[in-house]
Protein backbone atom coordinates (compact mmCIF):
# COMPACT_ATOMS: atom_id res chain seq x y z
CA UNK A 1 0.00 0.00 0.00
CA UNK A 2 1.37 3.67 -1.12
CA UNK A 3 1.57 5.90 1.72
CA UNK A 4 -0.55 8.46 2.35
CA UNK A 5 0.33 12.14 3.46
CA UNK A 6 -1.73 13.87 5.68
CA UNK A 7 -2.92 17.71 4.83
CA UNK A 8 -5.82 20.15 6.28
CA UNK A 9 -7.55 22.29 4.29
CA UNK A 10 -9.68 24.82 6.23
CA UNK A 11 -8.83 22.50 9.06
CA UNK A 12 -10.37 19.43 7.57
CA UNK A 13 -8.00 16.59 7.90
CA UNK A 14 -7.51 15.28 4.69
CA UNK A 15 -4.64 12.47 2.57
CA UNK A 16 -3.40 12.32 -0.42
CA UNK A 17 -0.33 10.40 -2.81
CA UNK A 18 2.70 11.72 -2.55
CA UNK A 19 3.36 14.29 -5.46
CA UNK A 20 -0.56 14.65 -6.28
CA UNK A 21 -0.89 18.36 -6.85
CA UNK A 22 -2.91 20.31 -4.20
CA UNK A 23 -6.25 20.73 -6.60
CA UNK A 24 -6.85 17.23 -7.71
CA UNK A 25 -5.91 15.74 -4.01
CA UNK A 26 -8.65 18.26 -2.50
CA UNK A 27 -10.55 16.96 -5.26
CA UNK A 28 -10.36 13.38 -4.07
CA UNK A 29 -11.10 14.95 -0.73
CA UNK A 30 -14.27 15.79 -1.68
CA UNK A 31 -13.22 19.61 -1.44
CA UNK A 32 -14.28 21.49 -4.59
CA UNK A 33 -11.52 24.17 -6.02
CA UNK A 34 -12.48 26.32 -9.13
CA UNK A 35 -10.32 25.94 -11.77
CA UNK A 36 -10.69 26.73 -15.34
CA UNK A 37 -7.39 25.63 -17.16
CA UNK A 38 -6.95 22.44 -15.30
CA UNK A 39 -7.62 18.94 -16.21
CA UNK A 40 -6.18 15.73 -14.45
CA UNK A 41 -3.24 13.82 -15.83
CA UNK A 42 -2.54 17.09 -17.77
CA UNK A 43 0.59 18.75 -17.27
CA UNK A 44 -1.03 21.84 -15.27
CA UNK A 45 -0.30 25.33 -16.84
CA UNK A 46 -1.43 27.61 -14.05
CA UNK A 47 -2.67 29.87 -16.66
CA UNK A 48 -6.28 31.07 -15.48
CA UNK A 49 -5.54 31.11 -11.74
CA UNK A 50 -8.48 30.65 -10.00
CA UNK A 51 -7.55 27.97 -8.23
CA UNK A 52 -5.57 30.13 -5.98
CA UNK A 53 -5.12 28.96 -2.60
CA UNK A 54 -3.41 30.48 0.34
CA UNK A 55 -0.28 28.28 2.21
CA UNK A 56 1.92 30.17 5.09
CA UNK A 57 0.38 33.53 4.08
CA UNK A 58 1.40 33.13 0.75
CA UNK A 59 -1.09 32.75 -2.57
CA UNK A 60 -0.37 29.41 -4.65
CA UNK A 61 -2.39 27.58 -7.52
CA UNK A 62 -3.15 24.44 -6.24
CA UNK A 63 -3.30 23.17 -9.59
CA UNK A 64 0.85 23.47 -9.93
CA UNK A 65 1.39 22.79 -6.10
CA UNK A 66 2.12 19.70 -5.15
CA UNK A 67 0.73 18.53 -1.91
CA UNK A 68 3.57 18.21 1.33
CA UNK A 69 2.86 17.01 4.02
CA UNK A 70 1.38 18.49 7.13
CA UNK A 71 0.34 21.41 4.89
CA UNK A 72 -2.29 23.89 6.34
CA UNK A 73 -4.23 25.36 3.37
CA UNK A 74 -6.73 27.89 3.16
CA UNK A 75 -9.40 27.50 0.37
CA UNK A 76 -12.78 28.85 0.96
CA UNK A 77 -12.01 32.09 2.64
CA UNK A 78 -14.02 35.70 1.86
CA UNK A 79 -10.66 37.11 0.67
CA UNK A 80 -9.75 34.12 -2.02
CA UNK A 81 -13.29 33.70 -2.59
CA UNK A 82 -13.38 37.59 -3.66
CA UNK A 83 -10.51 36.93 -5.53
CA UNK A 84 -11.59 34.05 -7.79
CA UNK A 85 -14.39 36.08 -8.44
CA UNK A 86 -13.06 38.88 -9.79
CA UNK A 87 -10.96 36.72 -11.92
CA UNK A 88 -14.60 35.37 -13.36
CA UNK A 89 -15.73 39.08 -13.53
CA UNK A 90 -12.25 40.12 -15.44
CA UNK A 91 -13.09 37.18 -17.54
CA UNK A 92 -16.28 38.43 -18.60
CA UNK A 93 -15.52 42.31 -19.31
CA UNK A 94 -12.11 41.29 -21.16
CA UNK A 95 -13.82 38.99 -23.77
CA UNK A 96 -17.54 39.25 -25.73
CA UNK A 97 -19.66 36.81 -23.34
CA UNK A 98 -23.33 37.13 -25.01
CA UNK A 99 -24.59 33.75 -22.90
CA UNK A 100 -28.13 34.09 -24.08
CA UNK A 101 -27.01 33.56 -27.99
CA UNK A 102 -24.20 31.14 -27.04
CA UNK A 103 -23.98 27.36 -27.99
CA UNK A 104 -22.44 26.52 -24.68
CA UNK A 105 -24.45 28.39 -22.16
CA UNK A 106 -25.57 25.64 -19.92
CA UNK A 107 -22.48 23.72 -20.17
CA UNK A 108 -19.88 26.81 -20.03
CA UNK A 109 -17.64 26.10 -17.07
CA UNK A 110 -16.92 29.99 -16.67
CA UNK A 111 -20.57 30.83 -17.01
CA UNK A 112 -21.24 28.03 -13.97
CA UNK A 113 -18.44 29.85 -12.09
CA UNK A 114 -20.24 33.02 -12.33
CA UNK A 115 -23.52 31.01 -11.16
CA UNK A 116 -21.97 29.16 -8.42
CA UNK A 117 -20.67 32.72 -7.43
CA UNK A 118 -23.82 34.42 -8.29
CA UNK A 119 -21.64 37.29 -10.15
CA UNK A 120 -24.90 39.66 -10.87
CA UNK A 121 -22.39 42.09 -12.88
CA UNK A 122 -18.56 42.67 -13.16
CA UNK A 123 -17.05 44.79 -11.10
CA UNK A 124 -15.07 45.82 -13.70
CA UNK A 125 -16.14 48.24 -16.88
CA UNK A 126 -16.88 46.30 -20.14
CA UNK A 127 -14.27 46.50 -22.47
CA UNK A 128 -16.23 44.88 -25.78
CA UNK A 129 -12.62 44.37 -27.60
CA UNK A 130 -12.93 43.94 -31.04
CA UNK A 131 -12.09 40.07 -31.85
CA UNK A 132 -13.02 38.07 -34.95
CA UNK A 133 -14.79 34.90 -35.28
CA UNK A 134 -12.58 31.99 -37.45
CA UNK A 135 -15.13 29.61 -39.64
CA UNK A 136 -11.98 28.51 -41.83
CA UNK A 137 -12.19 25.42 -40.75
CA UNK A 138 -14.79 23.11 -42.21
CA UNK A 139 -15.68 21.26 -38.84
CA UNK A 140 -15.32 23.62 -35.68
CA UNK A 141 -15.59 27.65 -35.31
CA UNK A 142 -12.96 28.97 -33.19
CA UNK A 143 -14.83 32.10 -31.42
CA UNK A 144 -12.02 34.43 -30.23
CA UNK A 145 -14.51 36.67 -28.41
CA UNK A 146 -14.97 33.74 -25.88
CA UNK A 147 -11.77 31.84 -25.64
CA UNK A 148 -9.94 32.34 -22.02
CA UNK A 149 -6.33 31.67 -23.21
CA UNK A 150 -6.58 28.58 -20.66
CA UNK A 151 -4.26 26.31 -23.06
CA UNK A 152 -6.29 23.45 -22.75
CA UNK A 153 -7.23 22.79 -26.46
CA UNK A 154 -3.37 23.00 -27.03
CA UNK A 155 -2.47 21.37 -24.01
CA UNK A 156 -5.11 18.28 -24.53
CA UNK A 157 -6.74 17.95 -27.48
CA UNK A 158 -4.53 15.69 -30.66
CA UNK A 159 -6.22 14.63 -33.61
CA UNK A 160 -6.92 10.72 -34.71
CA UNK A 161 -2.90 10.42 -35.92
CA UNK A 162 -1.64 12.19 -32.45
CA UNK A 163 -1.03 15.41 -33.84
CA UNK A 164 -2.05 18.83 -32.52
CA UNK A 165 -4.22 21.36 -34.12
CA UNK A 166 -4.40 23.60 -32.00
CA UNK A 167 -1.23 26.18 -31.38
CA UNK A 168 -1.17 29.71 -30.34
CA UNK A 169 -0.29 32.71 -32.57
CA UNK A 170 1.09 36.11 -32.02
CA UNK A 171 1.93 37.63 -28.65
CA UNK A 172 0.92 39.54 -25.57
CA UNK A 173 -2.51 41.27 -25.65
CA UNK A 174 -2.88 39.72 -29.74
CA UNK A 175 -2.03 36.71 -28.19
CA UNK A 176 -4.55 34.43 -29.85
CA UNK A 177 -5.85 30.56 -30.52
CA UNK A 178 -5.15 28.81 -34.40
CA UNK A 179 -6.52 25.88 -35.50
CA UNK A 180 -4.42 24.27 -38.17
CA UNK A 181 -6.74 24.19 -40.84
CA UNK A 182 -6.13 21.27 -42.80
CA UNK A 183 -5.51 19.01 -40.21
CA UNK A 184 -9.21 19.87 -38.42
CA UNK A 185 -10.74 19.49 -41.89
CA UNK A 186 -9.93 15.86 -41.31
CA UNK A 187 -11.52 15.55 -37.74
CA UNK A 188 -14.22 12.81 -37.19
CA UNK A 189 -17.54 13.99 -35.69
CA UNK A 190 -17.03 12.28 -32.90
CA UNK A 191 -13.01 14.01 -32.29
CA UNK A 192 -14.52 17.50 -33.34
CA UNK A 193 -16.72 16.99 -30.74
CA UNK A 194 -14.54 15.87 -28.03
CA UNK A 195 -12.49 19.36 -29.21
CA UNK A 196 -15.84 21.40 -28.09
CA UNK A 197 -16.16 19.49 -25.07
CA UNK A 198 -12.20 20.23 -23.82
CA UNK A 199 -13.06 23.83 -23.97
CA UNK A 200 -14.34 25.30 -20.87
CA UNK A 201 -16.06 27.89 -22.62
CA UNK A 202 -17.80 28.08 -25.99
CA UNK A 203 -14.58 29.01 -28.17
CA UNK A 204 -14.68 26.04 -29.79
CA UNK A 205 -17.90 25.27 -31.13
CA UNK A 206 -18.95 22.54 -33.71
CA UNK A 207 -20.02 23.30 -37.17
CA UNK A 208 -24.07 23.19 -37.68
CA UNK A 209 -24.78 21.56 -34.30
CA UNK A 210 -26.07 23.73 -30.84
CA UNK A 211 -28.79 24.65 -29.09
CA UNK A 212 -29.71 21.14 -29.01
CA UNK A 213 -30.36 20.40 -25.65
CA UNK A 214 -33.58 22.05 -23.84
CA UNK A 215 -33.02 24.64 -21.19
CA UNK A 216 -33.44 22.80 -17.81
CA UNK A 217 -31.48 19.67 -19.13
CA UNK A 218 -28.08 21.08 -19.66
CA UNK A 219 -25.13 20.48 -17.64
CA UNK A 220 -25.29 23.17 -15.06
CA UNK A 221 -28.82 24.67 -15.18
CA UNK A 222 -30.27 22.68 -11.60
CA UNK A 223 -26.86 21.58 -10.15
CA UNK A 224 -24.14 23.92 -9.36
CA UNK A 225 -20.35 22.95 -10.74
CA UNK A 226 -18.45 21.76 -8.26
CA UNK A 227 -21.23 19.88 -6.68
CA UNK A 228 -20.15 16.14 -8.21
CA UNK A 229 -17.00 16.63 -6.23
CA UNK A 230 -18.61 17.90 -2.79
CA UNK A 231 -21.01 15.37 -2.90
CA UNK A 232 -18.65 12.44 -3.04
CA UNK A 233 -17.76 12.02 0.61
CA UNK B 1 -48.89 54.08 4.69
CA UNK B 2 -49.57 54.49 0.89
CA UNK B 3 -47.91 51.89 -1.41
CA UNK B 4 -44.62 52.30 -2.41
CA UNK B 5 -44.53 53.20 -6.01
CA UNK B 6 -43.15 51.49 -9.26
CA UNK B 7 -41.89 52.54 -12.59
CA UNK B 8 -40.79 50.30 -15.48
CA UNK B 9 -39.31 51.25 -18.82
CA UNK B 10 -37.67 49.06 -21.78
CA UNK B 11 -34.58 50.94 -23.28
CA UNK B 12 -32.97 48.92 -25.82
CA UNK B 13 -34.42 45.66 -25.52
CA UNK B 14 -37.17 43.44 -26.93
CA UNK B 15 -40.00 43.77 -24.07
CA UNK B 16 -38.73 40.24 -22.86
CA UNK B 17 -38.00 41.34 -19.55
CA UNK B 18 -41.68 43.14 -19.44
CA UNK B 19 -42.96 39.75 -20.59
CA UNK B 20 -41.38 37.62 -17.68
CA UNK B 21 -42.56 40.62 -15.41
CA UNK B 22 -45.83 39.44 -16.57
CA UNK B 23 -44.97 35.92 -16.11
CA UNK B 24 -45.48 36.07 -12.93
CA UNK B 25 -48.71 34.56 -13.35
CA UNK B 26 -51.54 35.27 -10.27
CA UNK B 27 -48.85 36.50 -8.27
CA UNK B 28 -49.59 39.93 -10.37
CA UNK B 29 -52.54 40.14 -8.62
CA UNK B 30 -50.70 40.33 -5.54
CA UNK B 31 -48.18 42.85 -7.04
CA UNK B 32 -50.76 45.26 -7.47
CA UNK B 33 -51.81 45.13 -3.81
CA UNK B 34 -48.54 45.72 -3.01
CA UNK B 35 -47.44 48.32 -5.44
CA UNK B 36 -48.84 51.20 -7.45
CA UNK B 37 -47.71 51.34 -10.88
CA UNK B 38 -46.50 54.97 -12.42
CA UNK B 39 -44.72 55.55 -15.72
CA UNK B 40 -44.78 52.21 -17.33
CA UNK B 41 -45.73 50.59 -20.76
CA UNK B 42 -47.59 48.15 -18.17
CA UNK B 43 -50.32 51.12 -17.37
CA UNK B 44 -49.27 53.36 -20.38
CA UNK B 45 -48.17 56.16 -17.96
CA UNK B 46 -46.00 57.78 -20.14
CA UNK B 47 -44.33 60.58 -17.60
CA UNK B 48 -43.35 60.32 -14.06
CA UNK B 49 -46.05 61.99 -12.35
CA UNK B 50 -44.51 62.07 -8.64
CA UNK B 51 -41.72 60.51 -6.85
CA UNK B 52 -40.98 56.88 -7.14
CA UNK B 53 -39.63 54.00 -5.04
CA UNK B 54 -38.52 51.85 -7.22
CA UNK B 55 -37.50 52.31 -11.41
CA UNK B 56 -37.05 48.57 -13.03
CA UNK B 57 -35.01 49.45 -16.22
CA UNK B 58 -34.54 46.93 -19.44
CA UNK B 59 -32.41 47.43 -22.28
CA UNK B 60 -29.14 49.43 -22.04
CA UNK B 61 -28.57 52.56 -23.91
CA UNK B 62 -28.33 52.94 -27.38
CA UNK B 63 -29.39 55.91 -28.40
CA UNK B 64 -30.06 59.47 -26.73
CA UNK B 65 -33.40 58.91 -26.20
CA UNK B 66 -32.34 55.53 -23.91
CA UNK B 67 -30.14 57.90 -22.03
CA UNK B 68 -32.71 60.67 -20.99
CA UNK B 69 -35.02 58.35 -19.92
CA UNK B 70 -32.32 56.62 -17.56
CA UNK B 71 -31.69 60.06 -16.68
CA UNK B 72 -35.08 60.48 -15.96
CA UNK B 73 -35.48 57.18 -14.44
CA UNK B 74 -32.90 58.10 -11.45
CA UNK B 75 -34.24 61.25 -10.56
CA UNK B 76 -37.54 60.00 -10.09
CA UNK B 77 -36.58 56.75 -8.10
CA UNK B 78 -35.07 55.67 -5.39
CA UNK B 79 -34.07 52.33 -6.02
CA UNK B 80 -33.08 51.70 -9.45
CA UNK B 81 -32.85 48.05 -10.74
CA UNK B 82 -31.62 46.66 -14.18
CA UNK B 83 -33.09 43.89 -15.33
CA UNK B 84 -32.32 41.34 -18.17
CA UNK B 85 -29.10 41.50 -19.70
CA UNK B 86 -29.12 44.32 -22.15
CA UNK B 87 -29.25 46.42 -19.26
CA UNK B 88 -26.92 44.76 -17.39
CA UNK B 89 -24.09 44.18 -20.30
CA UNK B 90 -26.00 45.70 -23.43
CA UNK B 91 -27.21 42.20 -24.47
CA UNK B 92 -27.69 41.51 -28.21
CA UNK B 93 -27.78 45.03 -29.24
CA UNK B 94 -24.24 45.21 -28.25
CA UNK B 95 -23.24 42.65 -30.55
CA UNK B 96 -22.32 46.15 -33.13
CA UNK B 97 -19.79 47.53 -30.78
CA UNK B 98 -16.95 46.21 -32.34
CA UNK B 99 -18.61 47.63 -35.95
CA UNK B 100 -17.97 51.32 -36.12
CA UNK B 101 -21.04 53.46 -36.40
CA UNK B 102 -20.80 54.42 -40.02
CA UNK B 103 -20.97 51.40 -41.00
CA UNK B 104 -24.19 50.20 -39.24
CA UNK B 105 -25.63 52.83 -40.70
CA UNK B 106 -24.59 52.08 -44.11
CA UNK B 107 -25.44 48.74 -44.02
CA UNK B 108 -28.47 49.39 -42.66
CA UNK B 109 -30.27 52.00 -44.91
CA UNK B 110 -27.93 51.81 -48.21
CA UNK B 111 -25.74 48.43 -48.30
CA UNK B 112 -28.21 45.81 -46.98
CA UNK B 113 -29.75 43.28 -49.32
CA UNK B 114 -32.90 44.44 -48.59
CA UNK B 115 -32.02 48.51 -48.63
CA UNK B 116 -29.94 48.58 -51.50
CA UNK B 117 -32.75 49.32 -54.54
CA UNK B 118 -35.11 51.38 -51.77
CA UNK B 119 -33.04 54.23 -50.69
CA UNK B 120 -31.98 56.27 -54.48
CA UNK B 121 -31.06 59.37 -52.87
CA UNK B 122 -28.72 57.32 -49.56
CA UNK B 123 -30.35 59.51 -47.38
CA UNK B 124 -29.32 58.32 -43.54
CA UNK B 125 -32.09 59.66 -41.60
CA UNK B 126 -31.41 63.10 -40.08
CA UNK B 127 -34.68 64.04 -38.96
CA UNK B 128 -34.46 66.18 -35.37
CA UNK B 129 -36.68 63.87 -33.71
CA UNK B 130 -35.46 60.44 -34.40
CA UNK B 131 -32.99 60.01 -31.62
CA UNK B 132 -29.06 60.00 -32.17
CA UNK B 133 -27.45 56.63 -32.28
CA UNK B 134 -24.73 56.20 -29.66
CA UNK B 135 -21.58 55.19 -30.72
CA UNK B 136 -21.69 52.06 -29.35
CA UNK B 137 -24.75 49.80 -26.98
CA UNK B 138 -24.08 50.79 -23.31
CA UNK B 139 -25.17 49.28 -20.02
CA UNK B 140 -27.26 51.31 -18.00
CA UNK B 141 -24.72 51.30 -14.68
CA UNK B 142 -22.31 52.80 -17.26
CA UNK B 143 -24.45 55.75 -17.43
CA UNK B 144 -25.97 56.39 -14.41
CA UNK B 145 -25.89 54.52 -10.42
CA UNK B 146 -27.91 51.35 -10.51
CA UNK B 147 -28.67 49.68 -7.25
CA UNK B 148 -29.63 46.43 -7.83
CA UNK B 149 -28.86 43.86 -10.75
CA UNK B 150 -30.93 40.62 -11.83
CA UNK B 151 -29.20 38.81 -14.83
CA UNK B 152 -30.79 36.65 -17.46
CA UNK B 153 -32.50 36.68 -20.77
CA UNK B 154 -35.31 37.07 -19.49
CA UNK B 155 -34.68 37.26 -15.83
CA UNK B 156 -36.53 34.42 -14.57
CA UNK B 157 -40.21 35.48 -13.46
CA UNK B 158 -39.17 33.96 -10.02
CA UNK B 159 -36.10 35.79 -9.69
CA UNK B 160 -37.90 39.24 -10.48
CA UNK B 161 -40.60 38.24 -7.75
CA UNK B 162 -38.25 37.25 -5.23
CA UNK B 163 -35.79 40.32 -5.73
CA UNK B 164 -39.65 42.63 -5.64
CA UNK B 165 -40.83 41.40 -2.83
CA UNK B 166 -37.53 41.33 -0.63
CA UNK B 167 -37.16 45.12 -1.66
CA UNK B 168 -40.61 45.82 -0.78
CA UNK B 169 -41.04 43.92 2.84
CA UNK B 170 -37.22 44.49 3.41
CA UNK B 171 -36.60 40.69 4.35
CA UNK B 172 -33.35 39.30 3.19
CA UNK B 173 -33.29 38.00 -1.05
CA UNK B 174 -32.35 34.44 -0.76
CA UNK B 175 -31.47 33.25 -4.52
CA UNK B 176 -32.19 29.49 -5.20
CA UNK B 177 -29.52 28.48 -7.68
CA UNK B 178 -31.69 27.21 -10.60
CA UNK B 179 -33.25 31.46 -10.76
CA UNK B 180 -29.57 33.23 -11.52
CA UNK B 181 -28.93 32.83 -15.10
CA UNK B 182 -27.51 34.43 -18.07
CA UNK B 183 -29.73 32.92 -20.48
S1 LIG C 1 -18.50 31.07 -23.41
FE1 LIG C 1 -19.68 30.80 -21.51
S2 LIG C 1 -19.60 32.78 -20.51
FE2 LIG C 1 -19.00 33.08 -22.63
S3 LIG C 1 -20.87 33.59 -23.75
FE3 LIG C 1 -20.67 31.38 -23.87
S4 LIG C 1 -21.83 30.60 -22.15
FE4 LIG C 1 -21.47 32.76 -21.74
S1 LIG D 1 -10.08 27.78 -27.30
FE1 LIG D 1 -11.03 27.07 -25.39
S2 LIG D 1 -9.61 25.50 -24.66
FE2 LIG D 1 -8.49 26.69 -26.15
S3 LIG D 1 -7.44 28.28 -24.98
FE3 LIG D 1 -9.38 29.16 -25.67
S4 LIG D 1 -10.78 28.80 -23.98
FE4 LIG D 1 -9.05 27.44 -23.65
S1 LIG E 1 -6.67 25.62 -12.59
FE1 LIG E 1 -4.91 26.26 -11.55
S2 LIG E 1 -4.35 28.02 -12.61
FE2 LIG E 1 -6.06 27.31 -13.76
Amino acid sequence: MSEKIKFTIDGKECFAERGQNILDAATDNGIFIPALCHIRDVKPAGACRLCNVKIAGRLMTACTTPVESGMEIENDIPEIQDLRLAIIEMLFVEGNHFCPACEKSGNCELQALAYRYQMMIPRFPYEFPVKEIDASSPKLIIDHNRCILCKRCIRAFKDENGKNIFAFKKRGHKLQINIDEKLSANLSDEMAQKAMDICPVGAIIRKEKGFNEPIGTRKYDKMPIGSNIERVI
Amino acid sequence: MSKPIVATTSLCGCFGCHMSLLDIDERILELVELVEFNKSPIDDIKEFTKQCDIGLIEGGCCNSENVHVLKDFRKNCKILISFGECALMGGLPAYRNGIPIKECLDEAYLNGPTVINSNPDKILPNDDEIPMMLDKVYPCHEVVKIDYFLPGCPPRADLIWDALVALLTGNELKLPYEVVKFD
